[in-house]
């Protein structure tokens, strides 16, 4: 702890490292830090560059420009074989031709390791599957073929281990299973874990750290809560759960708590949560979650309590999720207001058609630059690709 | 039930209506594989069962042509075939292996060009690896004599490169020779079913899973080892039907030994077509064929126990 050696150790350092394929750029210039032992998630969309910045710490994709680190050691220019980093392939690669057990041992016996025996028996007890150890790939379930391929991986006690989409293959019963399993593992082993997903539940569920990256650049960094409570931009806010975004004119500007107008309303937000310009007169798109709103029937707008936020509007459609009920709620200040409301006690009245207002905390409003797409994010991709 | 059932008819395994006359269709669709068959087995039937029955009977015949043949269940065909015609059947089955491993040689490098690394020239080296057989296989065969003519640029090479002196002493050429040599024979062999062979191994490396190359290398295998452990053992159908397609043909050839060859070169396939077309003595041509069939066989039986194809894919 008092050299450096031992407090970098570990951590993945991308430095100014991109990957151009002729004119398309699939990952800009760089800057990560993947802090030694912690579960990182890069999340996004198909398309949007986790993978490449995957395969560029694996060394598969050699990057255009940068370098990558590990630790104090430059591996920008070892071939994989030569780097302590080991990957979860996405529909896992196991070898067809050779038994679970010779999978497992494959990247021991590569660097000679003479007895594997112990070694491979521990790890697919780690696994759970001891008792496939003779079988073929294609004999097992896709759950187990998945642990398979962690095992395989994991043997190596690699610096670094990398998992591209690991249970993009899986139901999603068995995904949830995987998910609670692969952060167990992790806790165990204590190895830096680099995930790439699609699935944002996935990423918050497992993740110390999420990079949310979007068109080849990282949107913003930082632990799952962080991310979902304070996003920086309208494309995080999208894309992490769901947001209302309400385009509105600040009011009254500089002091702690800003007035904005929407919609003929006023509303109040922090000023330490707004992204954008404070002054007054400015633009910015006003954000609150679903689930921080409250929803009352029209008639009891008078039992709402002061210094809450309020806008009103008509239900245009109600769906009923068993713990909760989900209201789509047109107004003057926007249409197609999200409101998650728990049930605990239903009102009857508040169906498609009726008059309500919604009132939320200002402490849980966000303001973000109105200069974005306000629906940056919205698509989300069910498979991956 | 309502009484119109037949005998013969099994078991409803859906709940069947009442109605007998509705179960017809499903009897008639149980046909359907049999009527499939049926063209296959007849061809079959007329043109190899019968032609086999045939020949197994002449090959237990004695007699002469002016005489006429008759069965006598002279097996001793087979004993003086094998010891008389021995040294042919050796031969054919040695030149046939080498020309086999030559083929593997020469057309794997080339397999794995056209699947993994030529790109969009792929169709194109497929179509040049068939183009051959546009020409007739004879002529192709012709020209081999001309390539490899005494005193020609390719046989002037060689001895230039003393390559003649190492085949010389191997006993494969004699002197400044290749035309008439066994080298010669093999070569022709070689050309001549290299396309079997690239194109089962092409076949079965493409299929190869390119993450499984990346898995590999991700596992601290050098590209040396990807190719002995993973790249290799997959291709192995590839290679198992290559040789197959390759060597048995091959064994059985007797174009390039009569072109390209001499006396010392002849193959089983000369013997048995010169006792059937010169000699007229079809009892011992029927035995020897029966007897390379028989090798054959057995060889190809015990290569495929061996490289246990079923265990792959």
């Amino acid at each position: 702890m008092t050299t450096d050696t031992k407090s970098t150790g570990g951590d993945v350092r991308l430095t100014g490292i991109s990957k151009t394929y002729g004119s398309f750029t699939a990952v800009h210039p760089l800057e990560l830090t993947i802090p030694q032992g912690s579960f990182f998630a890069l999340l996004g969309a198909s398309g949007c560059g986790k993978t490449t910045t995957l395969r560029m710490i694996a060394g598969l994709e050699d990057p255009t420009t940068g370098t990558v680190h590990l630790g104090e050691r430059d591996v920008t220019d070892l071939p994989p074989y030569k780097r302590p980093v080991n990957t979860v392939f996405q529909s896992y690669a196991l070898f067809p031709h050779l038994s679970i057990y010779e999978n497992v041992a494959f990247g021991l016996r590569r660097r000679g390791v003479k007895s594997v025996k112990k070694q491979v028996g521990d790890m697919l007890e780690l696994v759970q599957l001891g008792d496939r150890a003779q079988q073929r790939p294609h004999q097992l379930s896709g759950g187990q073929q998945q642990r398979v391929a962690v095992a395989r991986a994991l043997i190596n006690h690699p610096q670094v281990l990398l998992l591209d989409e690991p249970l993009g293959a899986l139901d999603l019963k068995l995904r949830r299973q995987m998910q609670l399993e692969l952060k167990r593992i992790q806790t165990e082993v204590g190895i830096t874990f680099v995930h790439v997903t699609h699935d944002q539940e996935e990423a918050m569920t497992m993740a110390d750290q999420v990079a949310v990256m979007n068109g080849g650049r990282v949107e913003q960094l930082g632990a799952p809560a962080d991310l979902y409570e304070n996003p920086q931009t309208t494309f995080v806010a999208n894309f992490l759960g769901t947001s209302n975004l309400i385009p509105a004119e600040i009011v009254e500007g500089a002091s702690e708590d800003l007035v904005v107008s929407a919609g003929g309303g006023k509303l109040r937000l922090p000023a330490g949560r707004c992204q954008a310009s404070t002054a007054a007169g400015g633009r910015l798109l006003v954000g609150v979650r679903p689930e921080k709103i409250s929803l009352v029937h029209a008639d009891d707008a008078g039992t709402i309590p002061d210094g809450r936020n309020r806008l009103t509007g008509t239900i245009t459609a109600s769906s009923f999720i068993g713990v909760s009920t989900q209201y789509v709620v047109d107004g003057p200040a926007g249409s197609g207001l999200q409101v998650y409301e728990q049930n605990v006690e239903r009102d009857s009245r508040l169906a498609p058609g009726a008059e309500v207002v919604l009132h939320w905390n200002p402490a849980h409003t966000f303001g973000l630059g109105a200069d974005q797409a306000i629906d940056a994010g919205t698509q989300k991709v069910e498979d991956a690709a | 039930m309502t009484g119109t059932t037949t005998e013969a008819a099994p078991p409803p395994l859906t709940t069947a209506p009442a109605a007998g006359e509705v179960r017809k269709p499903p009897t008639r669709r149980r046909l359907v594989p049999y009527w499939l068959l049926l063209p296959g087995i007849l061809w079959l039937l007329v043109f190899f069962a019968l032609p086999l029955v045939y020949q197994a009977s002449t090959s237990v015949q004695t007699g002469s042509l002016e005489k006429g043949f008759q069965v006598t269940w002279h097996f001793a065909t087979y004993w003086d075939a094998l010891a008389e015609y021995y040294p042919q059947y050796v031969r054919s089955l040695l030149y046939a292996g080498t020309a086999t491993v030559l083929c593997l040689l020469l057309g794997y490098p080339l397999a794995y060009l056209i699947a993994f690394k030529a790109g969009r020239w792929r169709n194109l080296i497929l179509v040049l690896v068939i183009a051959p057989f546009f020409t007739s296989f004879l002529i192709r065969t012709l020209a081999w004599k001309t390539i490899l003519a005494d005193g020609g640029a390719v046989v002037g090479a060689l001895d230039a490169l003393h390559v003649l002196d190492v085949t010389n002493w191997l006993g494969w050429t004699q002197g400044d020779r290749v035309l008439a040599t066994p080298m010669a024979v093999v070569c022709g062999l070689t050309y001549n079913f290299l396309p079997f062979m690239i194109l089962p191994l092409y076949t079965s490396l493409e299929r190869i899973d390119g993450r499984l190359h990346e898995a590999a290398r991700d596992l601290y295998a050098s590209p040396a080892t990807t190719f002995r452990k993973v790249t290799f053992p997959l291709s192995m159908p590839g290679v198992v039907s290559g040789t197959l397609l390759t060597f048995i043909p091959a064994s059985g050839d007797y174009v390039n030994a009569e072109l390209l060859g001499s006396t010392d070169t002849k193959m089983v396939g000369n013997v048995i077509q010169s006792q059937f077309l010169r000699v007229l003595d079809y009892p011992t041509a029927a035995a020897l064929s029966f007897i390379l069939m028989a090798v054959v066989l057995i060889m190809v039986t015990v290569y495929i126990r061996r490289a246990g194809t079923e265990d792959l894919v």
